[in-house]
């Protein structure tokens, strides 16, 4: 059935995001590289929850953690290339240690214990002004130099000019690419073959010799090191930080675009995350209505399809793609 | 006895005032298939739960290959060898019958990191496809298991306990809601399996006729304890059986 293989169609995404930004403004570039940064962060979640099936609404909380690392190592003069990996690292140690409550309390009590915990993260960044500059956050973060790739200043590339936003973008990019294969591969290995084992059935995983502990733990700690990732890119392409950017507000945010999406398919955190904020965007022209039709939207879609964007794509294959009888196995006669 | 693969010594299991299983001891050796029988409410589950460790015996001991297992966790008991299906339906529904039986298998197959760095089927494609053959299941490979019939997630089921060439297999009524022909075809896979590795099965069921012909020893309880025990002809006429089964 497959005309077109899968791969074609990721190099014509890859190429379309690589051309995306030439041309346009300063500001088209930020809402782009906001795209990418909450990708990573709702991939991660969508790793945890979609795939391991363990609620959190403390996505923003890990990407305030990974900004606020990045954050005060690049202003104390460390590179972004060495700040970003203790960011991720930084967050799958806290996100391992949150992980543990789900050893005890599933769904909704989960839930509470999460937003309960992206609260404290909140509050400790608004009150500890000593390190994290309280409710005025932090400024003036560094964009990195790569050398031949300076995204701190503008210049031109193969003769196309760039600013700095733009370059800014490009990095994300590059990181989201990075980050997008790894994620791929996990989610194809057996490891991510155990996830999906935890979300369906724990017990019969269990029996079958998976250490369901140790598998929530891990969808926690990674889930959590991706909205670090994202938050290492937040520092440097907002150059301002402050708590509020990461209220609880921004966790419902990251798991809404998890559920547009859909939540459990590779490319439903892309696709939601792309209507939540972009979306927006396209619907300025409507002036002060745009958030009404913006959420009308939303609700028709969750109404129609819960599995998200990603189920209406799969009903439109359904549909499209020729019919087989039910069951296939009555040519070996009724016995089963 | 030579052999013993699954020892259970004086357990015993009280849930408030009510004794659900009472200084129970019985021995499997290597290869028998062992039916464990009884009325409702005789303590079968409950022994069959001390003996998982889903539950803890008030006294007792459980010895799987001379391991003592009781209060272990199921994922380490597995790993000693001992496959298990369930009274429910329990396979992984949005995943093929392949990653179902994949995934029975594939924490028995090399470490932790090379099952995150390795091949997606952790190398277990081929041995899949044996077992997913034998179970006569290979026309549905690809199907979701949730999209099978009820006979046919029962197979799958039975086929997920035997993925990690266990020692013991214990079923919990894997006769339940299976149709006649359904039947005849899951005690057959069960008994050629048997016969041709070794394998140990403990089997609960109320099914008399597939746990008399399936069964080489029977142990009968009732109200928590064992009142008879021997071979499928000896229990079936057996009065004090008789009398538990049909009021006495």
């Amino acid at each position: 059935m497959a005309i077109i293989p899968k791969w074609a169609f990721i190099l014509v995404g890859i190429v379309l995001l690589v051309l995306a930004p030439i041309g346009q403004g300063n500001y088209v570039a930020l809402i782009l590289c906001s795209w990418l940064m909450y990708t990573i962060a709702a991939m991660g979640l969508n790793l945890t929850l979609g795939y391991a099936g363990q609620i959190s609404l403390a996505q923003g909380s890990f990407m305030a953690i990974g900004a606020y690392i990045t954050a005060l190592l690049t202003l104390s003069g460390v590179h972004w290339l060495v700040a970003m990996p203790l960011a991720v690292l930084g967050c799958f140690i806290v996100g391992l240690l949150v992980g543990f409550p789900a050893l005890r309390v599933k769904g909704h009590f989960l839930a509470f214990v999460t937003l309960a915990f992206n609260t404290l993260v909140v509050l400790v960044l608004r009150n500890e002004d000593w390190l994290t500059g309280g409710s005025y956050g932090k400024s003036n973060m560094p964009r990195p130099d790569f050398w031949l790739f300076n995204t701190g200043t503008k210049s031109t590339f193969l003769s196309i000019p760039l600013s700095s936003n733009q370059k800014m973008y490009y990095l994300c990019l590059a990181v989201f690419i990075v980050f997008a294969l790894l994620m791929y591969g996990l989610i194809r290995s057996p490891w991510g073959r155990a996830f999906k084992g935890l979300r369906e059935n724990p017990i019969r995983a269990e029996s079958l010799g998976l250490d369901t502990r140790r598998l929530t733990l891990l969808a926690f700690a990674i889930g959590s090191a991706a909205g670090g990732l994202a938050g290492a890119l937040v520092s440097p392409v907002v150059q301002y930080i402050e708590p509020n950017s990461f209220a609880l507000q921004h966790s419902l945010r990251i798991l809404l675009m998890v559920v547009v999406g859909g939540s459990g398919f590779f490319f439903g955190p892309m696709l939601g995350a792309a209507v939540v904020i972009l979306l927006p965007e396209f619907l300025r022209f409507t002036e002060g209505y745009y958030l009404i039709i913006y959420s009308g939207l939303v609700i028709v879609l969750m109404v129609y399809s819960p599995s998200g964007l990603m189920g209406v794509g799969s009903r439109i294959v359904a549909a499209v793609r020729p019919k087989r009888v039910a069951r296939t196995d009555m040519k070996e006669g009724a016995q089963l | 006895m030579s052999d013993t693969v699954l020892s259970v010594r004086n357990i015993s299991k009280s849930f408030g005032g009510i004794r659900a299983v009472n200084d129970v001891s019985f021995e499997v050796g290597k290869g028998e298939v062992l039916g464990l029988i009884g009325p409702n409410g005789s303590g079968k589950s409950t022994l069959f739960n001390c003996v998982l460790g889903q539950l803890r015996p008030d006294q007792g001991e459980v010895h799987v290959n001379g391991k003592p297992v009781a209060g272990m966790r199921a994922c380490d008991l597995n790993r000693l060898g001992v496959g298990r299906t369930f009274q429910q339906l329990s396979v992984f529904p949005e995943m093929t019958v392949l990653d179902n039986i994949i995934l029975a298998g594939q924490e028995h197959k090399g470490t932790m990191w090379s099952r995150l760095f390795g091949s997606a089927d952790a190398g277990l494609s081929g041995e899949a496809d044996r077992l997913i053959e034998f179970f006569r299941l290979r026309h549905l490979r690809q199907e979701k298991a949730g999209s099978l019939s009820y006979g046919q997630q029962k197979l799958l089921d039975a086929a997920m306990a035997f993925m990690a060439g266990p020692d013991l297999v214990l079923l919990d009524e894997p006769a339940g809601g299976v149709n006649l022909t359904m039947l005849g075809n899951l005690k057959e896979r069960l008994q050629t399996y048997n016969r041709d590795h070794g394998t140990t099965f403990v089997v609960i069921e109320h099914n008399m006729e597939f746990v008399m012909s399936l069964c080489t020893r029977v142990i009968v309880l009732a109200e928590g304890s064992i009142i008879a025990e021997g071979s499928p002809e000896e229990v079936r006429s057996n009065q004090q059986v008789i009398d538990a089964y049909l009021g006495g």
